[in-house]
């Protein structure tokens, strides 16, 4: 801005810019060449980046940018180069006969891994992520099945759920409440006959009493001799196993109130591999049939 | 400005005409600022890609809504987001992507970006509704590892229904498209949402497609667990992805 003559300031010996405040002049020291250089440089980036990715809003979307990038198509490509990696064992997963699948050590070893992924995500939360269950949701290792435990069964569960608005298709009983339709006498009667039938401490004479009861009421579903009934997902009431609680009190609970466990359908959220694969995880953590 | 020996040489050089009329340079930061804004943020208002039409996003029933204010109020949003991102582990993990619309009668967003917890934009449908009493009354009884706060206090909480009219005029004042009608009945609807009896059942889900009408927590009255639990179980569900395919190059 200065003319053609440098005003050298004295004190520094720096040349000054040639503006000056009430004789206050201001020293030229210009910026490092290296950051002028690197705001240039990023500036032409900028220029190219615009050109190349999605940036100027036009009339009706942004410009699309020459290589057509989009963050949907981004995520769709890698979701698909990861199926197509997979294509080929999954297809046979989704058609292979769950019954034969331990014959096949590799497709073994990929649905158990890839049902043990899907497990984890969706079915840990209610069943455990160690499928050890929690109270009113079943564990998964051992074999006392409430609607069966061979492959075509957990597989049919776990595509069409339990009780569930959802899915026509779901697997579904109701059990009755008996809440007013037995007395009291005849609730605590059953109760002590229950815990009878389990081997737990009881109440003879009232068990005694409560077997008649059974008989008129719990036997159509759980069976005359209370080992349940798996069409009916009517639980085994003879061993030690409890999905909601073995004590008397629970057992009253359940057999004034009774129990509706919903278990949503997954045939929609998950692929035919996947429910394979999650079918045969299940199978093999220890109650399969 | 002493300098007079020196004329101002070209159209640069004449930020000094800026410099010394404060009244100008304000003027001028203005418009410059003004146009960035109008450059960055009125195309959010016309692009294709934010106003995307998307099939099936309905404002949320009275109840869901109600339920939708105790999320916030307890403060959900603070460990749990509602936005999957388009990113592949993301999309596998929790389901489709979330598109703009889904959120579109959301007031305020809940996308959020902290996850202490998962994120819930898809959580509807997913577990039942005895899990999500479960969950909700005592997290670690269902999921072990959980550090979660119990909120058992919701089952014994009741939604006043009125006051949910109230909501959801407020709602439409931000611009949800809830008519007279829906706000005239809407407290009724808060019982009706809870009682699969109901001879409502048909108008509310006229009014509401696709709302689910049960009763949520199994037990008597309209509680704020009802009304939680009834707005986790329609996040994310609105929008049928067998049906809908978005356009890839938004």
């Amino acid at each position: 801005m200065s003319g053609g003559k440098k005003d050298i300031d004295e004190v520094t010996g720096t040349d000054t810019t040639g503006h000056s405040w009430d004789g206050i002049k201001e020293l030229n020291n210009p910026l490092p060449r290296w950051w002028l250089y690197t705001l240039y440089l990023c500036i032409i980036w900028a220029v190219g980046y615009s050109i190349m990715y999605p940036a100027w809003p036009m009339i009706s979307k942004a410009s699309a940018g020459v290589l057509g990038y989009s963050t949907r198509g981004e995520v769709a490509a890698d979701i698909a180069k990861f199926e197509a990696a997979n294509a080929e064992i999954s297809a046979q997963l989704a058609a292979a006969d769950l019954t034969t699948l331990s014959q096949n050590e590799e497709l073994m070893r990929f649905a158990t891994s890839a049902g043990g992924a899907v497990f984890r995500n969706n079915c840990s939360q209610c069943h455990g992520s160690g499928a050890a269950g929690a109270k009113g949701y079943p564990n998964l290792l051992d074999d006392d099945w409430l609607w069966g435990g061979d492959f075509e069964n957990i597989s049919y569960t776990i595509r069409h759920g339990i009780r569930n608005e959802e899915d026509f298709d779901a697997r579904y009983s109701q059990m009755t409440a008996f809440d007013e339709i037995l007395s009291n006498a005849e609730i605590d009667a059953v109760v002590q006959h229950v815990r009878a039938l389990s081997n737990q401490d009881h109440d003879a004479a009232l068990a005694a009493e409560g077997a008649s009861v059974f008989m008129d009421n719990c036997a159509a579903c759980h069976g005359d001799d209370a080992m349940g009934n798996r069409d009916l997902g009517a639980p085994d009431l003879t061993d030690a196993i409890w999905l909601y609680g073995g004590d008397a009190a629970t057992l009253e609970q359940t057999v004034r109130y009774a129990r509706f466990g919903v278990m949503p359908p997954w045939g929609e959220r998950l692929t035919d591999a996947e429910v394979q694969a999650v079918a045969a995880y299940v199978h093999q953590l220890g109650g399969g049939e | 400005m002493t300098d007079t020996t020196q004329k101002p040489k070209g159209f640069l050089a004449r930020h000094a005409i800026l410099e010394r009329s404060p009244t100008l340079l304000f003027l001028c930061s203005f418009g410059v600022v003004t146009i960035g804004g109008i450059v960055e943020i009125a195309p959010l208002f016309y692009l294709e890609n934010t106003i995307e039409k998307v099939e099936g996003v309905r404002p949320y029933s009275p109840l869901e809504l109600a339920g939708r204010d105790i999320y916030i109020r307890e403060g959900c949003y603070v460990c749990h987001s509602q936005m999957i991102r388009p990113m592949r582990d993301e999309v596998e993990r929790y389901g489709h992507y979330s598109l703009a619309a889904e959120s579109m009668y959301d007031h305020p967003f809940q996308w959020g970006s902290k996850r202490t917890g998962p994120d819930v934009a898809r959580v509807g449908g997913k577990y039942s509704d005895a899990w999500h009493l479960d969950h909700l009354s005592a997290p670690r009884s269902v999921v072990p590892e959980s550090i979660m706060p119990g909120y058992a206090y919701l089952t014994e909480s009741f939604v006043n229904a009125e006051y949910v009219a109230d909501l959801v005029a407020t709602h439409r004042f931000v611009g949800v498209p809830y008519t007279d009608e829906m706000i005239a009945v809407a407290a009724a609807d808060v019982r009706t949402q809870v009682d699969p009896d109901s001879d409502d059942y048909d108008a509310l889900l006229a009014r509401y497609p696709g709302a689910q009408i049960r009763n949520f927590d199994g037990a008597p009255g309209v509680s704020e667990m009802d009304a939680l639990i009834a707005y986790l179980q329609v996040l994310g569900t609105m929008v049928d992805f067998s049906t809908f395919t978005p356009d890839a190059s938004r």
